[in-house]
């Protein structure tokens, strides 16, 4: 026997230590169901703790300080520019066809309906999940989750709920600002780049959307919210491993939410499609 | 005799049986029983890995055994929601290794915390809140934030925490862990204080037996207002406090439960290595 492990023995591992690919493959779907399974409790907790107190409205104010407020410079800012862009690419292709006054038309419909959703969704779960994420898991491993509960507070009511919350309530408006001054954005370009006059931009870019489209452009948001925040929280709060485990747990909060606001996205806009058929 | 303050007729504060639970690589406690009378001061001796914290975080209700009842306070914790947990869970103070102090919230608002969360009018916070500090002697540090303060000053607020409502029960967990001899002398000194004052039941995780044989040995004298030597011969009249005696933990099961005196007086080789 090696007195230390960095001695080499010279034995075989035994058959029994071999790990094959089935144990690793069975092992990894079972972790994925029981994380799925976790994170959809938490999910549900976090809505189900608003039926019954304590509440924590101090606390749900100062979440929606941090991401509304705090989110605003990065919403405005890419909002701007993503209309920008959208009028420098689309118009320059209507022009070829001389049809550049369409312009408008596009660009708020494709901002509004799933532009400004999406984009403000990724950018508000990169600055917020992450946020949440490390807070959260700073917080575990520093044992004051636990200092929380040995004082009889419920952590999914004082973290989760206020976080998930604010988020909700946040995102749609984040997003109808993100919107509105990416139609500015686009406004500027059509003037500037394109020689549109501004009124006609508006004008078209107005009533080119329908009620449909703003209740979907306005509805997805909320189920962007809800997404950032819960998957913020649950990889906040599962963290393992110590600081290591927060930055890791931090950055698959990023990626996991923005894949899923994605994939949401997918199915949500199927189903405005058909809401607005059948409803408006 | 301190000693003789214990009623065998009461219940006892804490008591665990046949207690076991692990995680994914076995049991870290297995069939552990213990009690721990009212006033009593049980110390939790062991090398790091034998399930000292464990079993305090077992007996505030934070983790649940695999299997065995721990009934504190009279409440089986097991047969408890976390619902009922949450609240059983405000007459047991937590003392956490490194005090587990929220650091986006200022010292007032930490030893404020079970207040505040219980709604209790704000004009009544602050004297309690100032009490509480000035009973560890930091009352000054009112306003500042946990980052800002020593090792040893966290663990100070973080006992004012714990006793702001005044628990029955505290449960501290390596109160001195990693601190200089002056410090874990000054926090040994609160623990003797809270517990000879206030007459507070303790469950004590360390590795330190220093720690314990000064609680043992020691006194906090309300009269002089200092601590005193042999606490046996004065707590008669003055303590509120029991024994103290000591459980050693070892490869997930109780190695050795005694008095202070049955401690030093043992043979055995493993206890000794604690003696050195």
């Amino acid at each position: 026997m090696a007195d230390t492990p960095f001695q080499v023995t010279g034995q075989q591992p035994r058959w029994e230590d071999k790990i094959s690919v089935f144990d690793v493959l069975s092992n990894s779907a079972l972790k994925f169901v029981a994380d799925v399974q976790e994170y959809s409790l938490l999910a549900a907790r976090s809505l189900s703790n608003l039926l019954r107190g304590p509440h924590y409205l101090q606390d749900l104010l100062d979440q929606m300080d941090d991401i509304g407020v705090g989110s605003l410079p990065i919403v405005l800012l890419t909002g701007f520019f993503i209309g920008v862009v959208m009028v420098l690419q689309t118009g320059s292709q209507f022009t070829r066809f001389g049809q550049s006054a369409l312009t408008g038309d596009v660009v708020s419909i494709a901002l509004v309906r799933e532009l400004g959703p999406t984009l403000t969704g990724i950018f508000v779960a990169g600055r917020c999940a992450a946020g949440i994420a490390s807070e959260l898991g700073s917080m575990l491993v520093t044992e004051q989750v636990d200092a929380m509960r040995a004082m009889g507070t419920d952590p999914s009511r004082k973290l989760v709920t206020p976080r998930v919350l604010a988020a909700i309530l946040m995102q749609p408006l984040l997003t109808g600002l993100a919107d509105f001054v990416g139609l500015l954005g686009g406004c500027a370009a059509s003037v500037f780049s394109l020689r549109i006059d501004a009124v006609e931009f508006w004008t078209r870019a107005i009533k080119a959307l329908e009620f449909g489209d703003l209740m979907q452009g306005l509805m997805k948001p909320l189920a962007f919210g809800f997404i950032l925040a819960t998957v913020g929280c649950y990889k906040g709060l599962t963290v393992r491993g110590g600081t290591q485990g927060v930055g890791r747990a931090t950055t698959q909060a990023v990626v996991i939410s923005s894949v899923l606001i994605i994939v949401a996205d997918t199915f949500l806009t199927k189903i405005a499609l058909f809401l607005s058929d059948k409803i408006f | 005799m301190a000693a003789s303050s214990i009623d065998l007729h009461e219940s006892p504060a804490i008591e665990f049986d046949s207690v076991r639970i692990g995680f994914g690589e076995g049991d870290i406690l297995r069939n552990v029983s213990f009690r721990v009378m009212p006033r009593e001061t049980l110390i939790l001796l062991g090398e790091t890995g034998t399930g000292k914290t464990l079993s305090l975080k077992l007996a505030a209700g934070l983790l649940k055994a695999d299997a065995g009842s721990i009934r504190v306070l009279g409440k089986d914790l097991n047969g408890m929601a976390e619902r009922e947990l949450l609240r059983f869970r405000r007459e047991v103070g937590f003392v956490f290794q490194e005090g587990a102090l929220f650091d986006s919230m200022t010292v007032a608002d930490n030893v404020a915390y079970r207040l505040l969360e219980d709604r209790v009018n704000t004009d009544e916070v602050e004297p309690k809140v100032r009490e509480a500090l000035r009973f560890v002697e930091l009352e000054r540090a009112l306003d500042l934030f946990p980052p800002e303060l020593s090792g040893g000053m966290r663990r100070r607020v973080s006992i004012a925490r714990a006793l702001i409502t005044r628990p029955p029960i505290v449960l501290y967990d390596s109160p001195t862990a990693g601190l200089d001899p002056v410090t874990s002398q000054t926090i040994i000194t609160l623990i003797l204080r809270l517990r000879d004052i206030y007459g507070v039941t303790a469950l004590l995780a360390t590795h330190r037996l220093q720690d314990g044989f000064a609680l043992a040995n020691f006194y906090f004298d309300k009269n002089s207002n200092r601590v005193v030597h042999d606490g046996k011969k004065i707590a008669g009249n003055n303590s509120n406090a029991a024994a103290t005696r000591f459980l050693v933990l070892r490869d997930g099961g109780v190695y050795f439960e005694g008095s202070p005196e049955q401690l030093a007086a043992s043979n055995d080789s493993y206890l000794k290595r604690f003696l050195v």
